[in-house]
């Protein structure tokens, strides 16, 4: 069924469309659309769920952990400070193997306080053991949660996982896709399964207390249920091929077998990027686009099949990771990523699009013009920040 | 053992397993009662906050003559010490002992 939706609604869609049982969450721009959509689906019987209005994004996750531990399907959604706010749960979510799903609308983090995109707040979040997904387009959003459900519940993985996007950009922008006109179909495709759960009949205890005797053994268990994910998802991703009609991959490339030059980006800016790419082919550069959808687990072998016959990859990263010496958090992943693989080539970081700073097909055509200038020295600098007043690289 | 025979998340399956930790040894004084001077009011079982004052159907007869049916005994695989039944005893029947060899 196809419909106009922006992507906070197109996660409402698939949240109701994949039957959730429990929703707690807490508003916060740019993601209250999403749970005020699920509200009002509550309210005129089209979902059958609880919705707990908790006075934190704290509380929310904590209260989503619990009903998730007792065997519900569970949701939450949030952005920036309430992603802060739950920081420490976070851990304890992943730690209790629990299949929670969240849906992230990026926003810059305070201080100063920016309501507006950038990926701060995810970056932030990464080493929580959240399997984490990056949509391009509302469509991408609606297929992802229904996804990040399936990938949850694996028995095999049993991690919580995060579907994120564009604050604003994609949150309050309306696009056409098509979501499942029988909802008993998604169902179908995440069917009810069976797991350890609290249940005073078989009483079990989630997340106590482990000393140094046996803490490292548990979380090891994390590093292999990531490892599996990987696998799983890539198989998961040509799944939804079959049984939705549009097929993911982790790393995706536009115009890459001939391409000398490439630019990596995630979210929604990639849009831009593919316009921008058509134009500098027509100009005459052999350049191609390739945009990170998964980035936990980081597909490392995905990434060295897109990139392996360039000679350049500029990343565009939109956080700042503060005092590291790239400071793009995906820039500097793909760098360790292809040395593992012993492939080496010019890798240039940018970090733009900072508080909502808008991200154009002029600006990666900037971009790849300053770095094709800057050549060796743009490595030696390391990180390039892209439009900053009083910043000059040449 | 290896991480994989351990239940996912560390999850405790036994229920209960609790008293497999010997919480006594954590003791550095021990609580001694004198069932001659005990008058068997039973502060001591009410303040003890782990429990482990239990109250048995052991009779005992004191050095005076008086026959008592029951009997206080302490716990001390789990008797971590802390000297409330000690110091809340009305007639001071309870000594704290120190653990040593």
């Amino acid at each position: 069924m196809r419909v106009v939706l922006n992507s906070n609604y197109a996660v409402a869609y698939a949240v109701r469309d994949v039957d959730v049982d429990v929703i707690a969450a807490y508003p916060i721009t740019p993601q209250t659309g999403v749970v005020g959509k699920l509200a009002e689906m509550i309210a005129n019987g089209e979902l059958e769920a609880e919705m707990i209005h908790v006075e934190s994004e704290h509380s929310a996750l904590s209260t989503i952990i619990g009903a998730s531990a007792a065997g519900a399907r569970v949701f939450t959604a949030t952005s920036s400070q309430g992603l802060e706010f739950m920081h420490e749960v976070l851990h304890i979510a992943s730690g209790m193997r629990l299949p929670l799903v969240m849906s992230v609308a990026t926003r810059a983090v305070s201080a100063p306080i920016n309501i507006w995109c950038d990926y701060s707040d995810l970056m932030n979040v990464r080493d929580s053991s959240w399997i984490t997904f990056i949509a391009s387009t509302a469509q991408e959003v609606y297929d992802t949660i229904i996804e990040a459900y399936m990938v949850a519940e694996d028995p095999r993985i049993l991690l919580p996982v995060i579907v994120a996007y564009d604050g604003f950009w994609m949150s309050h922008t309306y696009e056409p896709l098509h979501v499942v006109a029988d909802k008993r179909y998604v169902r179908s495709l995440v069917p009810r399964r069976d797991r350890v759960k609290l249940d005073p009949l078989k009483p079990v205890t989630m997340g106590s207390l482990v000393g140094p005797d046996w803490y490292y053994e548990i979380k090891y268990q994390q590093v292999e249920a990531m490892r599996e994910a990987y696998d799983i998802i890539r198989e998961r991703d040509r799944d939804m091929g079959k049984v939705l009609g549009r097929r993911y991959e982790p790393v995706e490339a536009y115009n890459i077998d001939d391409a000398e030059i490439a630019i990596l980006t995630y979210g929604g800016i990639y849009g831009s990027l593919l316009e921008s790419v058509d134009r500098l082919r027509a100009e005459g550069y052999k350049i191609g686009a390739i945009r990170l959808r998964l980035w936990r687990p980081f597909p490392v072998d995905e990434l060295y099949k897109v990139t392996m016959g360039l000679s350049t990859l500029i990343v565009v990263d939109r956080a700042i990771s503060y005092g590291a010496s790239i400071a793009g958090p995906v820039a500097i992943e793909v760098i360790a990523s292809l040395h593992r693989m012993r492939v080496d080539l010019d890798i240039v970081n940018y970090v733009a699009g900072i508080g909502g700073r808008p991200v154009a097909e002029s600006d990666f055509k900037g971009m790849l013009e300053l770095a094709l200038k800057l050549g060796r020295r743009a490595r030696e600098l390391g990180t390039l920040y892209w439009g900053v007043r009083g910043v000059n690289y040449e | 053992m290896s991480w994989r025979e351990l239940p996912i998340g560390g999850m405790v399956v036994e229920p209960g397993n609790s008293i497999a930790r010997r919480t006594g040894d954590w003791r550095v004084f021990r609580p001694v009662i004198n069932q001659d001077v005990c008058t068997r009011c039973l502060i001591c079982w009410m303040y003890c906050p782990d429990g482990v004052i239990k109250l048995v159907d052991t009779p005992y007869r004191t050095s005076k003559g008086r026959v008592w049916s029951f009997t206080l005994e302490i716990d001390y695989d789990y008797c971590k010490g802390c000297g409330i039944c000690a110091e809340e005893c009305p007639v001071d029947a309870i000594s704290m002992v120190e653990e040593v060899k």
